[in-house]
């Protein structure tokens, strides 16, 4: 892919080098803990899958990781170095990009403003076409259908702006990207596009970490997949694990939804065709 | 661009392109339609106020009176265009009247009562301005303060120290025959200057449309049509040139508005072709997004705040040079709500995110004209704020009727 910039290429991430340990981070809001002694190892060329219920603290941790949110205790190591991230700009600055479950994009601002906003092209006199070609480039890679560049985000549909969004944390060249439930809004070829810009991303030499509850693609691009549970850690598995495995590390019993239904359904199924 | 390649963004079917002339009425006509007013209101309200005050009394639309007209727009105008930049992020300064006011007692204090030299005590005016506003952005972005709450305790001290510093006399005459009242009294362009500045807009217009038009075909981007780039500048130049020949008629172009225009495009490149105006609307669209991209939004709203109270402060200068005194009625009445109405008249939205530093100008001149026509008509103050007090109550309907419909049509 062509997203590279000369200065991300200069320093790629050794495959396997750890980019990101966090240890015992913990995230309090008010009497609420959203997480509780986390740790999480990203490595470069890896994709960690991040998931867990509703609830779970999977976007807090995101979030605690651009920046947006500053953790009550714990350490995060960036390659190597304990680094804070005081705020977005910190972690942007470090090549720790997000695209965020709930986007993040000025409505009023149309789609080139968005794509480089914080980070335009000459912010003296903005190179306009500078940008809209990159801006194109960078959608085609996605696959986006997006029709005009040039109209506000708020024209946009829910994928669209899902697509925009990636796209963004694609124009840095990080060093790890995030992203927050990518694929919830998008179609087939759109989702497809994505894990395979995933992939690509991963044999770059980038971690990835993704946020997802479809579990087919977690397992379809994950290497490693990271359960969280009520703001814990419960458990590390590999794409192999089964799905009960899954389910109950997710949910924290053998004995759940999940299960009940699927023996209900069973027993149903039985019953019909005794 | 090659024959049988498409523009890079014209790949997708679904979108009208503006390829000729009607194409661009068309989507003139639909953005209107959205709730993208952009100048209408602003050129409807001027012609119905010309045929209604010119219809009650002739003289409105006499050369000279329009020059009065322009002299005083400098002055509110140049608040005004501070007012457009708090609006843009969603905030507001309701003390930008006792700011200006302050500022031209400051001005009168230190030149005449303390001999201080002219370019000195402006320097402290406009200083003011600029601690005023600073101190508005601590309360914002470290204390939480609204800036609603702020600016209105802002108003009450700041006409308090206006007050306090004219003393018992209460006002100080400046004298006429100084290059600081002749700036805001009868310097007046040159002809020849006048004609010339005309010309600048749609020459301008001309150049850059050409060089983006350029660019933009080099990088395979679809570009703007030639006709409607040649006959947007003729018709700016067109219209220009008759409003420079109609005021020479009279006295003439005032070089203080010369001025407030100058600062109104130095204003309009920095918000619309600099990251720090790109971060402005983002800020004022969605602030949690700016922050999440990076931008810092504190020193957004500070840049903002502190603009705003140096424009007001800049504005009381003005003013002072205009009514060759400072007194304590500078910066009363309605000068606070003029400002704010000739921003929103002139098409910045109060909930931020939208406007333009031309929405100063225009709105200015709608403002400007409705209360020198009033005066024209010798209605008493009373009637003049009631009917002021319409006008922005009718402003700011439109902008939230608009804003309905940006929001169903998808143009935030
Ligand atoms: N800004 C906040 N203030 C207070 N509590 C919060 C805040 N953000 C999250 N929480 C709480 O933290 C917990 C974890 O929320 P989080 O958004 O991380 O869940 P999640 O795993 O992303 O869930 P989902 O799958 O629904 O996106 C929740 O109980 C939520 O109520
Ligand atoms: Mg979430």
């Amino acid at each position: 892919m062509n997203v590279t910039s000369p200065a991300a290429e200069a320093a790629p991430p050794a495959t396997g080098e750890t980019i990101l340990r966090l240890r015992g981070i913990s995230k309090k809001f008010g009497a609420v803990s959203a997480l509780t002694d986390i740790a999480l190892d990203v490595h470069a060329g890896e994709v960690v899958a991040l998931v867990g219920d509703n609830g779970a603290g999977k976007s807090t941790l995101v979030k605690v990781l651009a920046g947006v949110h500053q953790p009550t205790s714990g350490t995060i190591e960036f390659c190597g170095q304990e680094v804070t991230l005081p705020d977005p700009g910190a972690a942007l600055h470090l090549g720790i990009a997000t695209v965020f479950q709930d986007l993040a994009l000025c409505e009023n601002l149309d789609v080139v403003a968005n794509l480089f906003l914080g980070h335009e092209m000459a912010p003296w006199r903005l190179d306009e076409v500078g940008m809209e070609v990159r801006a194109w480039t960078l959608l085609r890679e996605l696959a986006a259908r997006i029709p005009s560049v040039r109209e506000p985000i708020a024209s946009l549909s829910g994928g669209q702006r899902q697509t925009v969004a990636i796209a963004r944390s694609l124009l840095l060249n990080p060093k790890i990207i995030m992203l927050d439930e990518p694929t919830a809004a998008l179609g087939v070829a759109q989702t497809a596009e994505v894990l395979n810009l995933i992939e690509r991303v991963r044999d770059r030499g980038l971690g990835v970490i993704i946020i997802s509850h479809n579990m087919e693609d977690v397992r379809a691009v994950a290497d490693r997949i990271v359960v969280l549970r009520l703001g814990r850690n419960s458990g590390v598995f590999t794409p192999e694990a089964s799905n009960n495995e899954l389910v109950a590390a997710i949910t924290g019993a053998t004995e759940n939804a999940v299960s009940r239904r699927s023996a209900r359904k069973a027993a149903e199924h039985g019953e019909i065709s005794a | 661009m090659s024959q049988n390649q498409p523009a890079l963004d014209r790949s997708d079917e679904r979108v009208r392109h503006e390829e000729t002339l009607s194409d661009s009425l068309r989507a003139f006509f639909d953005r209107i339609r959205s709730g993208d007013l952009g100048v209408l209101p602003v050129i409807v309200g001027l012609i119905v106020i010309s045929v209604v005050f010119s219809s009650l009394n002739p003289v409105f639309l006499a050369p000279n009176n329009l020059v009065n007209m322009l002299f005083d727009c400098a002055t509110v105008g140049m608040i005004s265009l501070g007012i457009v930049c708090v609006l843009l992020l969603g905030e507001i300064d309701l003390s930008v009247g006792s700011m200006s006011g302050f500022a031209s007692a400051i001005v009168g204090v230190l030149w005449v009562n303390m001999g201080w030299p002219v370019p000195a005590a402006i320097a402290a005016a406009i200083l003011a301005g600029v601690v005023v506003g600073a101190l508005y952005a601590l309360l914002y972005n470290r204390l939480g303060m609204p800036s609603f709450i702020a600016s209105l305790s802002g108003l009450l001290a700041m006409l308090g120290m206006q007050l306090y510093i004219l003393g018992p006399t209460g006002s100080i005459n400046l004298p006429y025959a100084s290059p600081f009242v002749k700036f805001g009294q009868v310097m007046i362009m040159p002809d020849w200057f006048a004609y010339l500045a005309a010309l600048l807009p749609g020459a301008g217009i001309l150049l850059n449309g050409l060089s983006a038009r350029r660019r933009r075909l080099a990088a395979n981007l679809s570009a703007q049509p030639m006709t409607n780039l040649v006959l947007k500048a003729g018709a700016l130049t067109a219209g220009l040139l008759f409003a420079v020949w109609y005021l020479n008629l009279g006295r003439g172009v005032p070089w203080m508005f010369g001025l407030f225009v100058l600062l109104v495009v130095v204003m309009n490149y920095a918000l619309t072709r600099t990251k720090w105006g790109r971060s402005m609307f983002a800020v004022g669209g969605n602030r949690e997004a700016a922050r999440r991209s990076g931008i810092n939004v504190r020193r957004i709203y500070l840049s903002a705040f502190v603009l705003c109270s140096t424009l007001a402060a800049l504005g009381g200068v003005l003013s002072a040079s205009r009514l060759a005194s400072s007194s304590q009625q500078a910066g009363t009445g309605d000068v606070n709500l003029n400002a704010i109405a000739a921003a929103v008249i002139g098409g910045t939205s109060l909930f931020g995110g939208r406007g333009s530093a031309w929405a100063a100008l225009l709105g200015i001149i709608v403002i400007q004209a409705i209360s020198n026509g009033l005066t024209l008509l010798n209605l008493s103050s009373s009637l003049r704020y009631m009917i002021t007090g319409g006008v922005l109550a009718i402003a700011v309907i439109v902008d939230s009727l608009a804003r309905r419909s940006r929001m169903s049509h998808g143009r935030a």
